[in-house]
């Protein structure tokens, strides 16, 4: 008989805080700036300067722990993280160690309609490093220092996840929870949320874990999840070959979809971190975190309990809906501009407006319809101005130009004919010029109808709304 | 607790420090005797203190979240051995 195994999965998340200036420094954190240009004294550990904590950033680690319900440390300590590499001029990264700013908190994933609580052990701040480029230098590594003390958000789970899906969701879920937030762009492309997954496996029934390997900077949930699930492969590989897991760090390539041995753990984690001296205790006053409580924005979960009360919304709009916080707030300012139905934006916003978002590679922040503009759309399907058809033709003119609703449908005449008399000849006049079909019809072919409908929108250039021409035909044939 | 030669060595490669083998010795000796120092300090009873990250009684103070240091990579750049492309160029460190 086979071993069934079983997998225990913990990631490391790095956020980059969305603060202006650096953590330890003034000096600016945007992304995309001429080499060097925004790395300062601080940033490059020259002799004789001296660190000072941005408040920012303490501010957004806090609202992080109230937002996973976890405990704020009321004193939490900076540390020194001792390594030898170019990209960290000082020799040592401030990070936190033993008293770190948040701990024990917890998040809730959802993988096969059943909810799954992930605990989160700890988070604490830090500073990024710098880049190390590699080509192209007769030999040498370039380095570029403007993300040096860039702050960040070291986010640690329990090892409570089960699969890959799982991992991914609870990386999909902390993604969506750090933008709600407002405290991390989540742009992963920029390197603003960073993950690294610690793997192993054990046979079922087993208490204690097996050895697990580190996979490091994964920057995609697509490849999070090819990563996860080729190193699980692996060691099981290893393990029923009568070898042993080592524990390691490895490097996922995303073009051969494999994993590789970066270095073994033992000789290069020796980091003997120490308390930073020059920079002393953090207090967070129980004030501090009220006054950061009162500004948390809905979550997440709220909001999607929220539209499907108030707007009566299925499970899976309301998901997609409040996926993040720019769609949701443009799917109320829709609502709420439009007066329609909530369904009816709801069906709008998931189908053409999502697809079309879609279609070019664009977020809801970029879509070139403002929500008061597909708001004015809504507002003439509702109060039937025009037809759902028609209404798709509108859209595509609002997608690409700048005009209202009202204005394109004035200039292009697309007003629904609700002249009754008017669509009754039309009615009339294709019934005659097509006997095929209306014998067909009259002999029991349904679909002979369709088009014979089709017809008179044709005729009608669309304007006329096809239920009624549905009920007057049949009225007519049947009559 | 005394310390080996070989901790000595680790601990001054792990510190980028060049160390001459003569004096491995004498480092090793006198670091022990500090280490030495600290158990002898451990067996004090310190049930009712709380360790301090500081010797300073005073907690962080924060600074508001602006942007205060402007464009000096010339500046900077004067004094490193050698850059290119605005970077700060070092031995290649990956193969």
């Amino acid at each position: 008989m086979t071993t069934q195994w079983e997998t225990v999965i913990g990631l490391e998340i790095h956020t980059q805080l969305a603060t202006k200036s650096k953590i330890f420094s003034g000096a600016s954190t945007a992304y995309g700036a001429e080499p060097n240009t925004q790395a300062c004294a601080v940033d490059l550990g020259l002799p004789g300067v001296l660190p000072v904590l941005n408040e920012q950033a303490v501010r957004m680690a806090v609202t992080f722990g109230l937002a996973i319900d976890a405990h704020i440390a009321p004193h939490s300590v900076f540390a020194r993280k001792n390594y030898f590499y170019p990209d960290l001029p000082k020799g040592y990264q401030i990070s936190q160690m033993d008293l770190p700013i948040v701990g024990n908190g917890h998040l809730d994933i959802e993988v096969d309609g059943e909810i799954k609580r992930i605990g989160i052990t700890r988070a604490h701040l830090e500073e990024d490093a710098g880049k190390s480029l590699h080509e192209n230098f007769h030999g040498m590594t370039g380095i570029d220092l403007n993300r040096a003390g860039t702050p960040l958000l070291e986010i640690v789970s329990e090892p409570d996840m089960r699969s890959a899906k799982e991992a991914v969701a609870y990386m999909r879920k902390l993604h969506e929870l750090v933008r709600y937030l407002e405290i991390c762009d989540g742009n992963m492309q920029e390197g603003s949320f960073r993950c690294d997954a610690n793997v192993s496996v054990r046979p079922i029934g087993q208490a204690e874990f097996g050895t697990r390997a580190e996979i490091k900077n994964i920057n995609s949930f697509k490849f999070v999840e090819k990563a996860i699930n080729h190193e699980i492969e692996r060691q099981i590989e290893v393990i029923e070959s009568g070898g042993k897991v080592v524990q390691e760090t490895r490097l996922y390539d995303a073009n051969k979809d494999e994993t590789r041995s970066m270095r073994s753990k033992e000789e290069a984690n020796d980091y003997r971190y120490f308390p930073d001296p020059d920079l002393l205790p953090v207090v967070i006053s129980d004030e501090f975190k009220e006054i950061v409580k009162a500004t948390l924005p809905e979550l997440p979960h709220a909001k999607k309990q929220r539209f499907i009360e108030q707007y009566g919304q299925d499970e899976e709009s309301a998901t997609t809906l409040t996926s993040s916080r720019e769609l949701a707030d443009f799917y109320e300012a829709v609502v709420k501009d439009s007066g329609v139905e909530a369904k009816l934006a709801s069906n709008w916003m998931t189908g053409d407006v999502l697809g079309a978002l879609n279609k070019a590679g664009l977020e809801i922040s970029q879509s070139p319809v403002s929500p008061e503009r597909l708001a004015g759309l809504l507002k003439r399907i509702a109060d039937n101005t025009i037809s759902g058809r028609t209404a798709k033709q509108v859209f595509d003119k609002l997608w690409n130009g700048t005009a209202t609703a009202d204005e394109i449908i004035e200039q292009e005449g697309l007003k629904q004919i609700t002249d009754t008399g008017a669509i009754e000849a039309i009615v009339d006049k294709v019934i005659a010029a097509n006997p095929g079909p209306v014998e067909q019809y009259l002999s029991g072919k349904d679909k002979a109808l369709m088009a014979l409908v089709g017809q008179i929108m044709k005729e009608t250039q669309g304007k006329a709304n096809p239920g009624e021409v549905n009920k007057m035909l049949i009225e007519k044939l049947k009559g | 607790m005394s310390l080996t030669a070989n901790d000595v060595k680790k601990i001054a490669h792990l510190a980028r420090l060049g160390i001459d083998e003569q004096d491995v010795e004498s480092y090793a000796n006198d670091l022990s005797g500090m280490l030495d120092l600290m158990t002898q300090m451990s067996e004090l009873n310190t049930d009712n203190v709380s360790p301090m990250a500081h010797p300073l009684d005073q907690i962080q103070r924060l600074r508001p979240d602006v942007v205060t240091e402007h464009n000096q990579r010339e500046h900077f750049q004067a004094i490193a051995p050698q850059v290119e492309d605005g970077l700060y160029l070092v031995p290649k460190v990956i193969e």
